[in-house]
């Protein structure tokens, strides 16, 4: 059969998913490199279980395709599966068989002959830690051991590409680490999408970021990058001295400022968070202005916006940016707020 | 082939580790047992009316197909109407509601694959059910001298009269995640079609050909008379083919859907 792709593993190109009038992904394009971690990022509803769901085959796209393993997913189905491990969100355990029933099972349907059957059912049992469970009913265990009986069926034919749908949900610290680490030691041999809500997760496991909202992407890039490049201005936190007057006026008439966030009095003392177009650095003019009314500086660092911190402001900008469309015909030029969830 | 047998294995497991197919089985089996000494009384009934009017004396041998066996096997029938929609009731609706229908799907199987698994799961389980019929009859043929031909023929029509039963318990459970809801309209569906040639008297003349060609019931009453027509037979495969065309195209149009 046709491989596509060349060794691109997993490509996805203006995927478009509608359910009716509700336009649930909407004209997602992105690439995984083989080898790679993708982390999958989004609020609910965004449409990230829905692009797993096509990617996997379960549902079909409405429009554009989608190329996982170098086959694609709708024309040549059996193909794709065939080449895919998938953790859904709820893990498909079928309750009334033990977990090694299940795994043997799953063995099965994925063309395992009988004779390497058994081995793969060991080996999957034994990455994920759950031999302990082997003859237990999949009905009765923990969720923690749920999901990582669910993680144990998506690598147990040992495939080119592993979609997890928000693998670490449910367990525990310590498991958490462990599944880290068995998913970062799967890369390599295998191309992830993982999807998740915990955004350090994101950080410290994957190599690359899609960040999804409302069903299109708002960001792609490494962790790193997406922390940099997206902080969109400069941020500084800046604690003053003032004995007590009001000096966010002064500051503001600071060149190069752009807005003063937050500030809050304590007492005559001041904290701000001073923000300035992006690659300007107000540090010196803001010791200088300080220094010539003769406040006292109490603090003064870069403040670098975490991933969550990010994720709030791709994901929220979203919500105003209708909003902030109308007054660009009256000429307002940079007074739009980009950020309103941060402020708490 | 061998993952339609992965999958009506699976199925057959499920059916036996749960109580279904314990409580399916065994409560079959209780009321084809009520029936079966029902239908033995009223045989002994005939006989000793034979008796009396004939000869005189004891009571004389009649014809066990006859007065048992035919309408002992068209009790049978009507147990299976009751019965067979809650075995397939579960068949996609539970995989849905549970999720694990994903699993099969993101396998790589084909839909059809998938369907004519549980097909074969539920025929097989049903096939259980019949077994234990065997023994009833084994006993007749211990005490009396019945014909073989037409129980052969009497349970090639109840399995294949089943196997439509089930093509379209299964047709509805592919459209719905609940259970009852999968049963109950299963069971509508096969009693209107089991009833369908009631109003082919009050119709017209190509009304009621079609009304009593399509009924089920009809299909059934020359097997039990020991007849196989094919006329008869082409019915019954086409009626379950039919079930799961339109299943494998109810799964694909779910998959649209989401």
């Amino acid at each position: 059969m046709e491989q596509l792709g060349g060794n691109l593993v997993i490509d996805v190109q203006q995927l478009t998913k509608r359910y009716g009038p509700i336009v649930a992904v909407n004209d997602v394009s992105f690439r995984v490199e083989p080898g790679q971690i993708l982390g999958f990022l989004g609020p609910n509803g965004a449409g990230k279980t829905t692009t797993m769901r096509v990617l996997t085959g379960y549902i079909p796209p409405t429009n554009g395709r989608a190329i996982v393993a170098g086959f694609d997913v709708f024309e040549q189905a059996v193909e794709a599966k065939r080449r895919t491990g998938y953790l859904p969100e709820t893990p498909p355990l079928y309750p009334e068989m033990t977990v090694r029933e299940y795994l043997t099972f799953v063995a099965r349907i994925n063309a395992i002959g009988s004779n390497q059957r058994r081995p793969r059912v060991d080996l999957a049992m034994d990455r994920t830690s759950i031999g302990d469970m082997a003859n237990r009913h999949c009905g009765k265990l923990s969720k923690g051991y749920r999901q990582r009986v669910g993680l144990a069926q998506a690598i147990l034919h040992n495939p080119d590409v592993l979609i997890l749908d928000e693998p670490t949900a449910g367990l525990d610290p310590k498991q958490i680490i462990e599944t880290r680490e068995l998913i970062k030691g799967l890369a390599g041999d295998h191309t992830i999408i993982l999807s998740t809500h915990i955004l350090p997760e994101v950080a410290q496991t994957c190599e690359r970021v899609v960040i999804i909202n409302k069903g299109c992407v708002v960001a792609e890039d490494t962790p790193i990058n997406l922390t940099n490049r997206l902080k969109g201005s400069e941020t500084i936190y800046l604690e003053i001295d003032t004995g007590g007057a009001d000096p966010t006026a002064d500051l503001e008439s600071v060149p190069g400022v752009t807005r003063i966030a937050s500030g809050t009095d304590n007492g005559g003392e001041w904290s701000f968070d001073v923000e300035s177009a992006e690659g300007t650095d107000v540090r010196r003019e803001l010791v200088h202005a300080v220094v010539s009314k003769g406040w006292g500086l109490l603090e003064m660092r870069p403040v670098r916006l975490s991933l969550e911190e990010i994720f709030l402001q791709l994901t929220t900008e979203e919500d105003e940016q209708p909003d902030e469309r109308k007054p660009s015909t009256e000429g307002g030029t940079e007074e739009v707020e980009p950020v309103e969830a941060t402020d708490a | 082939m061998r993952n339609v047998l992965a999958i009506a294995q699976k199925e057959l497991q499920q059916y036996f580790v749960s109580p279904i197919a314990y409580v399916v089985v065994g409560l079959f089996a209780v009321l084809f047992g009520y029936f079966y000494v029902a239908s033995l009384s009223i045989l002994l009934q005939v006989s000793m009316q034979a008796g009396m009017f004939g000869m005189g004396g004891g009571p004389q041998a009649v014809n066990i197909n006859e007065f048992m066996v035919r309408p002992l096997l068209s009790n049978t029938a009507v147990i299976l109407l009751f019965f067979l929609p809650f075995l397939t009731a579960r068949a996609y609706a539970e995989e849905k509601r549970s999720g694990t229908i994903e699993l099969l799907m993101t396998s790589p199987l084909t839909d059809l694959q998938i369907i004519l698994g549980k097909f074969l799961g539920v025929l097989t389980l049903f096939a259980v059910m019949l077994g234990v019929t065997t023994i009833h009859m084994g006993i007749l043929f211990w005490y009396g001298e019945p014909e073989l031909g037409p129980i052969l023929t009497g349970y090639l029509g109840l399995g294949l009269m089943g196997a439509s039963f089930i093509s379209v318990g299964l047709l509805v459970s592919s459209a719905t995640r609940n259970q009852i809801v999968a049963g109950v309209i299963t069971f509508a569906v096969l009693l209107l079609f089991w009833v369908m040639s009631w109003m082919a008297d009050s119709t017209g003349p190509t009304m009621r050909s079609a009304l009593t060609y399509l009924s089920i019931l009809e299909h059934f009453d020359d097997f039990s008379k020991g007849i196989i027509d094919t006329k008869h037979v082409v019915y019954y495969l086409s009626f379950i083919t039919f079930g799961i065309f339109l299943t494998a195209k109810s799964v694909d149009s779910e998959r649209w859907r989401g």
